[in-house]
């Protein structure tokens, strides 16, 4: 029997009973809706937190300072205060290091910040020159901080796009005007070029000081909260791990590399950890959302056997006029494809506008790829054929007279 | 002498239903010709509808043999008997069985649809035949927009679309007001007279008077 026939004839026995037909693609509906949506969300913030690493630069190597151990107790990471100024100039000069071309020590912290009417708490970092080259930082208006500022301790300050937006406004020029950071006057000198991304750690939300500044005015600090540092290429980036990292156990005065009271990591590493992470979270939603999607697919086979029992009659006609098994599977396998292929569409449909929705309102990227699109029509099939199959099957087992007989 | 069309010998069917056993039909030998019109009458339960189903290859007998313009089909698989019924046999049954929501003309083309025939000779056979049983003007409406001898007059006109060597009438007036049988019955003689081969199941001494031969049936053994 011929395949446009059996989709005609499909589409007609689906007709006969609206509602149910239509309850059986919901449940299809949502299923693939939701793994559309889920896999895409997933996507997403995997790529946005790819593009903004890669944005902060490849040959990066960051040194955090590790936990404090005072006898036997261990500290939380990155509590300690064992990075020093010394231990940057030490890597800057050191014979030993070969691999690296920049370093910036970095001192960062939040603090009120104030302009005008505008107060915030926002994240100031003091920083050397070199900062900007490290984390390719470029400056969109004015200049950035220079050797000069950090000698004479100056209370200039550099602001991300975001930040000088919150305190000044859109369209304006902050260069020139001072801002209170702490209580005290700091000239505004620079505004970086934005570099996308939000959250506390976007580097368009930070306020750049001269490093001094920040550690003795500020802070009253001797500490750094890291140290970046710029590989001569990405392929030396292990070599420059080593390096540093023998060097500066060396300094802190520690045999065993297990005790370093200090953490160099690659951007790479961080990429490793954040994919991880966000690569866990989209497996596990991906699997609720599969449950819902297999929960659809019980809901088809139930409809479908439903109806083979309704159709005996039919099914033991359509045998005695000739129709052999291989028909009967067919004519019910494209019912229940139908039902899922419908449910796939608009499934897809939904799953691709709620994802919309969500992008516009969590403000993250709309990428939606024409895999998982030709996957979720796949699956969809997949799974009108592998429901369908068994109710199929027992159709064309029906002997014809028993299912004439049947009442 | 014609040639045969059906051939039963010592046919038997044995129904189980657990330790309960029920001889439908025993040994019962018929032989029917082409161009015959066969009643096979009897009350309910002289076995008349099982010895129908095996003639219709719709059902395989306990014992005995059957031979069905050649073929032996006894030791056909499923998918072979629903060839034989496709190509060999029309049926005309009691309660009609056409297709709800399906216009007359798709109903008479659905066995041609299993044949594989090509849509336009789908559609000139089936518009021939409806046109042979008087329905030219109504081949649009589905059933439900046709009364009862009517819709058996679509229900001969599909049996007769693939050309079958017999046609086999189950009860075929059992649900139809007697002015309509008297039409049915009308066709059925003609269709005789054109040569076509008919076994027409029925417990109505005046519906089996249109046959040229009576065959009657008392507990599942020919009463001669």
């Amino acid at each position: 029997m011929k395949l446009s026939k059996l989709i005609k004839s499909g589409f007609k026995n689906l007709g006969v009973n609206k509602l149910r037909t239509g309850l059986a693609i919901l449940g299809i509906v949502i299923g693939i809706g939701s793994v559309i949506a889920l896999v895409s969300m997933g996507e997403a913030s995997k790529l946005a937190v790819q593009s903004q690493i890669q944005s902060i630069g490849s040959n990066l190597l960051t040194v955090s300072p590790g936990s404090q151990t005072s006898g036997a107790v261990r500290g939380a990471p990155g509590g300690a205060t064992t990075l020093t100024n010394e231990d940057a100039e030490v890597i800057k000069i050191s014979a030993q290091i070969t691999t690296i071309k920049n370093v910036s020590p970095e001192y960062s912290g939040r603090i009120q910040v104030i302009a005008g009417r505008n107060n915030s708490n926002s994240q100031v970092v003091g920083v050397e020159p070199a900062y900007a080259d490290v984390r390719k930082i470029t400056v969109s208006y004015g200049g950035f901080i220079t050797s000069q500022h950090v000698f004479r301790m100056s209370k200039v300050a550099v602001l991300g796009p975001s930040i000088a937006e919150d305190l000044f406004g859109e369209n304006t020029n902050p260069v020139g005007q001072t801002i209170k950071i702490n209580g005290n006057d700091f000239l505004v000198i620079g505004i970086t070029k934005a570099k996308g991304g939000s959250g506390p750690t976007s580097q368009d939300d930070q306020i750049y000081i001269p490093l001094s500044t920040a550690q003795k005015q500020l802070f009253g600090v001797k500490h750094l909260t890291s140290i970046a540092l710029e590989a001569t290429s990405e392929n030396v980036m292990t070599k420059a791990q080593n390096e540093v990292g023998y060097l500066l156990l060396a300094r802190h005065k520690l045999s065993d590399p297990a005790e370093a009271d200090f953490r160099i990591t690659s951007q790479e590493d961080l990429l490793d950890t954040i994919t991880s992470v966000t690569g866990t979270f989209t497996t596990l939603l991906s699997g609720v959302a599969a449950i819902s999607l297999l929960v659809g697919g019980i809901g088809i086979m139930n409809i479908m056997l439903m109806s083979v029992t309704e159709r005996t009659r039919e099914i033991g006609l359509r045998k005695a006029l000739g129709a052999k098994k291989k028909t009967i599977i067919q004519q019910f396998l494209v019912e229940s494809i139908i039902l899922t292929f419908i449910g796939g569409v608009i499934g897809i449909i939904l799953g691709i506008s709620g994802f919309y929705v969500y992008s516009q309102v969590s403000g993250s990227v709309f990428v939606v790829t024409v895999q998982s699109v030709i996957l979720a029509f796949g699956v969809s099939v997949g799974i009108g054929i592998l429901f369908g199959w068994y109710p199929a099957r027992q159709a064309a087992n029906l002997q014809p007279i028993e299912a004439l007989k049947y009442e | 002498m014609s040639k045969p069309i059906i051939s039963v010998n010592h046919l038997s069917k044995v129904y189980k239903t657990g330790d309960i056993e029920v001889k439908a039909l025993s040994d019962v030998s018929i032989q029917i010709n082409e161009g015959e019109f066969v009643a096979i009458m009897g009350s309910s339960g002289s076995g008349k509808s099982t010895l129908m189903h095996i003639m219709g290859a719709l059902d395989k007998p306990t014992s005995g043999s059957y031979l069905l313009v050649g073929h032996n089909v006894e030791s056909l698989s499923d998918d072979e008997l629903a060839e034989i019924r496709n190509k060999k046999i029309g049926f005309v049954f009691q309660a009609f069985n056409l297709l709800a929501r399906t216009s007359a003309i798709d109903n008479v083309k659905l066995p041609m649809d299993y044949a594989g025939y090509p849509d336009n000779e789908q559609e000139q056979r089936a518009k021939q035949v409806l046109q042979m049983v008087g329905l030219a003007d109504r081949m649009d409406h589905s059933p439900n927009e046709l009364s009862g001898g009517q819709q058996q007059r679509v229900a001969i006109a599909r049996a007769l679309v693939m050309k079958p060597a017999i046609i086999l009438a189950d009860e075929p007036t059992g649900n139809i007001a007697s002015v309509q049988a008297e039409e049915i019955m009308d066709i059925f003689q003609k269709l005789n007279d054109d040569g076509h081969t008919i076994v027409m199941i029925t417990h109505e001494e005046d519906i089996a008077e249109h046959a040229k031969r009576i065959i009657h049936l008392f507990d599942g053994k020919i009463k001669i």
